[in-house]
């Protein structure tokens, strides 16, 4: 961008380090790394069929991983990470068709996609408790 | 007489509105959250070692100030050969204007000659003294003091070379904008007159024309901080769109052709802080919406 050597040394005012965190922010970061998670979770997944695909032992190993506190809370995690992920999707999809950008739509539309997602998720394991009964 | 142009609304005059709701309605809304003023990264993330900031010195309010508010200032000295620093003045609010600008001005009259800033208009309409105040970019002159924390931060706008103090090296986000051509260009044969234009055909260009291109937007938005070399950022995108807009531009596809690139306009993830900090109120995050329903709609 710039030649002199006293124009290269010129310091870069700070960014990410200052600027003040919003929803409009917050929420782009957070669908990136809940993608990010869900492709670990995917991982994760197909380690689940493919222990119910190799015997009753390495099925049993898995279920108790997932039974266990920790595997629970990250079982909750993927269910949160999911719908956040999809709900801030179903967003982007609205915002491509040019509609919902006044300031008002984005915050009302932001905190929809966060309390969705929260609703979703509780009500996805009120479901599995019932299934699983 | 009185006109009704946008341009010519007194921003400065505006009052100060309560942020402290979770829907925020326009872009002159003070963010008045304490929690996570800043994102949990260190003070130096990924910062080079010429930019670090170091703390500066502390310039005591005058003796027999009653009200006192202090404010952090990012400086910069470029024949010191020295660090950025973070000076702390006391500004005595009984002897200075409601106005950040004013403040700035007091701090540079009786204080610290040296502090160097952008100012013009002092009322909003030139963008020369835009900045980061309190972690947002908003132009000084239209933003109270009252509305800013204790105490309150000055920076430059984010992600700029500093050229001296709040003083910052806008070639780059020039050259960009003049990457976008923005000038009418027609193809036809002049008419004897103007070029004409319904009056329905000229308000497609309301929100648009207003830029003042005091770059807040830019400035404001991580993808133009993480790609700015190649990606054109909201400032130059809104203005792409208002010639793309412009019933009398007859450089549609061409304008189109430079647009469409994974970078210059596609690296725009619709974070949307540039429609969140406009100082206009204008809106650049739907003018880049715009662009790319454009660029789909001329394949099909």
């Amino acid at each position: 961008m710039s030649n002199s050597a006293a124009e290269r040394n010129r310091p870069l005012s700070p960014n990410i380090q200052i600027y003040r965190p919003q929803l409009t922010s917050v929420l782009s970061i957070v669908n990136r790394i809940t993608g990010v998670a869900l492709s670990i979770y995917a991982v994760a997944l197909v380690v689940w069929l493919v222990a119910a695909a190799t015997g009753p032992w390495a099925y049993a190993t898995v279920q108790g991983v997932i039974a266990s506190r920790i595997g629970q809370i990250a079982l909750l995690g993927c269910t949160f990470a999911f719908f956040l992920h999809l709900c801030g999707g179903i967003r982007h999809l609205v915002w491509d068709t040019a509609h919902g950008f006044e300031l008002r739509s984005i915050y009302i539309s932001g905190w929809a996609v966060v309390a969705a997602s929260v609703v979703l998720s509780a009500l996805a394991w009120i479901a599995r408790s019932f299934v699983a009964g | 007489m009185t006109c009704d142009l946008d341009c010519c609304k007194p921003s400065g005059s505006r009052q100060p509105s309560d942020g402290s709701t979770m829907i925020i309605e326009s872009s002159d809304q003070v963010p008045r959250a304490t929690l996570l003023k800043r994102f949990p990264v260190p003070r130096n993330f990924g910062v080079a070692p010429e930019s670090r900031i170091v703390r500066g010195r502390t310039w005591p309010a005058p003796t027999g100030a009653v009200r006192v508010k202090s404010f952090e200032i990012y400086r910069y000295d470029p024949d010191s050969g020295k660090n950025p620093r973070l000076d702390t003045f006391e500004v005595d609010l009984d002897d200075c204007g409601p106005m950040v600008l004013d403040a700035l001005f007091w701090i540079k009259n009786k204080v610290d000659s040296t502090l160097t800033f952008r100012r013009s208009c002092r009322e909003g309409i030139c963008g020369s003294c835009a900045m980061n105040m309190d972690g947002t970019n908003w132009l000084a002159c239209t933003r109270f003091i009252s509305d800013l924390g204790t105490p309150a931060t000055i920076y430059p706008l984010a992600n700029m070379r500093v050229i001296k103090d709040l003083v910052l090296d806008l070639t780059h986000v020039f050259a960009q904008y003049a990457m976008i051509e923005p000038w009418l260009q027609s193809r036809t044969p002049e008419p004897e007159k103007e070029r004409l234009q319904s009056p329905e055909e000229r308000s497609k260009l309301d929100g648009y024309y207003e830029c003042i291109l005091c770059f807040c937007c830019t400035s404001g938005c991580p993808s133009h901080w993480w790609n700015g070399d190649r990606f054109l950022g909201p400032a130059a995108l809104l203005q792409a769109w208002r010639w793309l807009a412009d019933s009398r531009d007859e450089a549609k596809g061409e304008r189109l052709d430079v647009l469409e690139d994974p970078f210059r306009l596609y690296r725009c993830h619709t974070i949307l802080n540039c429609t969140r900090t406009c100082p206009k109120g204008l809106n650049p995050g739907k003018a880049i919406a715009e662009i790319k329903k454009m660029v789909i709609e001329r394949r099909s």
